[in-house]
């Protein structure tokens, strides 16, 4: 492919990033634990905007606790205000846990969460009603919103797993920054398969959860942290994140510190990718793929039959998390689409490799892939390929209006549109979800397009 | 109802009737307390966002400009520059060796893209601790590409959001004086305060041409470095929202003597106050006959339309959260019109006079409330029964979750609020979420 735009990162400045801050992922892993509080050490901007724009994704509220430093704390520490942040959101709010995540004002001032941690309890050690903590570091200068999200989910495990646990048979499921709907679906694939999990984190009730009679403190669900103390001796470790670097995942860390063997993996998102984590299941569970999981996959087949011709050789710009970009990159070429550029704000540096694995035997030729873009580049480049679609969070909006290009929503965040709670992104069900939304965009243009009007396909 | 309340907060809680008035506010958030507010930066970004033709640079990490990317709805006429989200993207390298360079650098490269008018560098919590002179650097750009520069000292943590209004009005207020003032008319002035929401600002200057007064600058709605530049030529600064532009209103008055009115857009009362006052200002009887006349006709036309929704509406309770207090005054009385009751109402930053004048305008019982938390409210829209909240995108999940109707008077509504057209559409949309089926359905009223 021959795109006469200059090699990647050439710009000093950044212009509608894609990517978020690395606080915001910890407070939303956070909020995935059992009646516990995201709390950032820092100024009360940060927890304000962040709830914002969480607000605006799940339509749910979140409430995250703050330090709230001001001018004095940042010259004379922000200890103070940290513990008495800590006693405050213990009173009102009884939580079992308090995430503590730090943000660039209080890296850069040199405060020392683990120590002030530990010296809250010593000093608190009359107290019998104190909650967990979980301390992570999360300077907003480095990395983004997900090595936020996997460092909280590393923090938690890292933390509070026990050592010496029995074992039992639970599997851990670190499935990544997914939505409510997906980890409805997982927990359903487990009980299926008839095994407990321990799926961290849990968001799908604590940021999709019913109307309810009376305000709750922290809504329940979540990953319960008797689950959380017991990771340590459970059978097996699944772990979505081809993007992650391998040797320092959580899963990584179960299996080196407490002999838990990790199976890490890509998102299972199309026919492929869910058939290898529905294979680990059958291994680790000594069971066929239940029954209905077998048909919804059935029918998926059915469904890409039905409808390959509307997608076949369709262009795509895939944007977002490098995680999920290489998940949809899979789903949408295995059923005919050809993405021709790959995006993120992310820079792990394995992007291109996990594509590679995902697609070298169905796309003629590869995308380009490009890690450390943000909008102003991604857009640069779409108007150059000229693709069919763009598939990504609400974000690309600006873009896909200005290109007239149709988008289609998936991930984190949906800030226009209603329901991004709901999207369901993984498994054979999924699939067939993002299949028919892709399938009736390009129908859709079509026909929009088409000076008839016509009411067949 | 008590455990919800932090003994360190009970003194920024006050039940009118109770007690003698008593309120304290203005005071840093509680750490812990879960507060409604945001920070100095993000009090200058609400401020200066809507100047379109201005580059707005975010120097910092990357947290800061990207949640305020496109966070308004803000319209211009014209330019868009100010919808895209600029940052300079800070890396741990920059936190440690400095990040002037990269300062520098990227507001060469942008400035070079996008010819500007003027430039906006938006400092964050981490340049104020790493010691970068962005005053420096902003000078150095300034003189090599010959447009006004100007750095904002929007420092996250050093105050809350109304520290933040004011380093934006000094930002601005550098801009003052440096325009050709010779045509302008006697009868003119600045409308400052408004944001041009859904084109509100658009709405009230059309009110005031249609009344024979020429509009010099919208600060900042709409808003264009070159108006700002001439706007010390207008004879009258019209002030909305207690505190965003206040303070350049008064640098003005210091400075060129531009004499000030505080005014509010929203709602019949103050709307109409609004333009009164502005033609009592001028004094010029024909000026005074065309306002009435305005006032008659957008009346006219208003008040048979509004009859349907007071009296669905009548007795209905609200509850009013929003970020200044000033508003919170038109929305009480906006709701009074409508014949409904405010049996709770706060902000995230008013200041005592601000709750003195709310005290005095509510009826007895009515919770009056300062830098708010989601427990609080939640526990007073119970405690009140209320059939709709008023407030912002952080308030409305709290009201849904517990079955609550909900007005939003927020940054990025797609309706006018503010003038006589804005009244209509607040008491529809009031209306709409009030009178829905669909709480039929939530557990609150399934008792």
């Amino acid at each position: 492919m021959k795109i006469k735009t200059a090699p990647k990162n050439k710009f000093v400045s950044t212009t509608n990033a894609c990517k978020l801050c690395r606080p915001m992922g910890a407070a939303i892993a956070f909020r995935g634990v059992e009646n516990a509080v995201p709390f950032l050490h820092g100024s009360q901007g940060c927890a304000t905007y962040m709830r914002r724009y969480i607000i605006s994704h799940f339509n749910e509220p979140i409430d995250i606790a703050s330090s709230s430093l001001g001018e004095k704390n940042a010259v004379f520490g922000g200890g103070p205000n940290l513990k008495l942040g800590l006693d405050n959101v213990s009173a009102k709010y009884k939580p079992s846990l308090v995430g503590v995540a730090t943000t660039c004002l209080t890296e850069t001032i040199g405060d020392d969460a683990p120590g002030l941690i530990k010296e809250y309890f010593r000093e608190r050690s009359d107290k019998t009603d104190l909650p967990e903590l979980v301390n992570v570091s999360t300077p907003s200068y480095s990395g983004t919103h997900m090595e936020g999200f996997h460092g909280a989910v590393q923090s938690i495990v890292e933390q509070l797993a026990d050592e010496n646990v029995a074992p039992h048979d639970a599997i851990n499921l670190l499935p990544g920054f997914v939505s409510p709907s997906d980890i409805r679906y997982l927990k359903e694939v487990m009980a299926d398969f008839g095994r407990a999990a321990t799926i961290l984190p849990d968001i799908s009730e604590t940021l999709d959860g019913p109307a309810l009679r009376e305000y709750p403190l922290i809504p329940p669900g979540g990953t319960p942290l008797k689950q959380i103390h017991a990771m340590g001796g459970a059978k097996a470790t699944i772990e979505f994140g081809p993007t992650l670097d391998p040797n320092k995942t959580t899963g990584t860390l179960l299996e080196q510190k407490h002999g838990v063997k990790n199976h890490l993996m890509g998102l299972p998102m199309g026919i492929n990718e869910t058939d290898a984590f529905f294979r680990v299941l059958e291994l680790l569970t000594g069971k066929p793929t239940p029954e209905r999981h077998q048909a919804e996959r059935d029918r998926l087949v059915d469904a890409y039959v039905d409808g390959h011709k509307y997608v076949s050789g369709k262009r795509a710009v895939i944007y977002g998390e490098e995680d999920l970009v290489v998940g949809l990159t899979a789903l949408l070429a295995e059923f005919g689409i050809h993405p021709v550029l790959c995006a993120s704000g992310g820079n792990s540096g394995r992007l291109k490799e996990a594509i590679q694995a995902v697609t070298k035997d169905i796309l003629p030729e590869q995308p380009l892939i490009r890690e450390g873009h943000d909008f102003y580049e991604i857009a640069a480049l779409t108007e150059e390929l000229k693709p069919d679609l763009l598939v990504g969070h609400s974000k690309g909006y600006p873009m896909s209006r200005k290109l007239d290009i149709p988008i289609i929503r998936l991930g984190f965040p949906i800030h226009d549109r209603l329901g991004g709670q709901r999207l369901l992104h993984l498994g054979y069900r999924g699939a067939q979800q993002i299949f028919d939304l892709i399938a009736n965009a390009m129908i859709q243009k079509k026909q929009d397009r088409s000076s008839v009007g016509y009411s067949y396909m | 109802m008590q455990t919800t309340i932090l003994e360190q907060r009970a003194e920024q809680i006050h039940r009118k009737g109770d007690a003698p008035f008593s309120i304290s506010c203005d005071k840093e958030s509680l750490a812990g307390a879960v507060s409604q507010r945001a920070c100095v930066f993000c009090g200058s970004r609400v401020v200066l966002y809507p100047i379109a033709d201005a580059l707005h640079l975010v120097h910092g990490p990357i947290g800061c400009a990207v949640y305020t990317w496109d966070i308004r709805g803000a319209l211009s006429s014209g330019p868009e520059l100010h919808r895209l989200s600029f940052s300079t993207d800070l890396q741990e390298k920059d936190v440690i060796f400095g990040g002037e360079e990269k300062l520098y650098k990227a507001l060469v490269e942008l400035i070079d893209r996008h010819q500007p008018k003027g430039a906006f560098v938006y400092s964050t919590c981490i340049v104020g601790l790493i010691g970068d002179d962005l005053e420096a650097v902003c000078r150095k750009v300034s003189k090599e590409k010959g447009i006004p520069v100007l750095p904002v000292q929007s420092e996250g943590f050093k105050g809350n959001k109304r520290a933040g209004y004011e380093a934006a009005c000094k930002a601005m207020f550098r801009l003052v004086g440096k325009g050709d003032t010779s045509s302008i008319s006697p009868h003119s002035i600045n409308i400052l305060g408004d944001f041009n929401l859904a084109g509100e600002t658009w709405l009230i200057r059309e009110y005031f041409e249609r009344m024979g007064v020429e509009v010099v600058a919208n600060i900042t709605g709409d808003g264009r470095v070159n108006d700002i530049k001439r706007c010390h030529g207008a004879a009258l600064n019209v002030v909305q929202c207690s505190g965003a532009t206040m303070d350049l209103a008064k640098m003005m008055k210091d400075k060129y003597g531009t004499p000030v009115i505080r005014v509010s857009y929203f709602g019949i009362e103050d709307m109409s106050e609004a333009l009164y006052e502005v033609a009592r200002f001028f004094n010029d009887p024909k000026m005074l006959e065309r306002t009435k006349n305005l006032i008659r006709e957008e009346l006219a036309v208003l008040t048979p339309r509004l009859e349907k929704y007071r009296g669905a509406l009548k007795g209905k309770r609200a509850a009013i959260y929003v970020g200044g207090a000033f508003k919170a005054f038109s929305l009480v009385k906006a709701f009074r019109l409508l014949g409904m009751k405010v049996v709770m109402v706060g902000s995230q930053t008013g200041t005592k006079e601000d709750y003195e004048e709310l005290e005095e305008i509510t009826d007895d019982g009515t919770i009056i409330v300062d830098d708010s938390n989601p427990l609080e409210l939640s526990a007073f829209l119970k405690e009140k029964d209320v059939d709709i909240f008023v407030g912002g995108v952080k308030e409305r999940p709290i009201a849904y979750k517990l079955g609550v109707a909900f007005c939003d008077h927020n940054h990025e509504r797609k309706e006018i609020l503010a003038g006589y057209r804005g009244m209509l559409n607040f008491a529809k949309e009031v209306h709409a979420s009030v009178t829905s089926p669909v709480w039929r359905f939530v557990p609150r009223r399934n008792k």
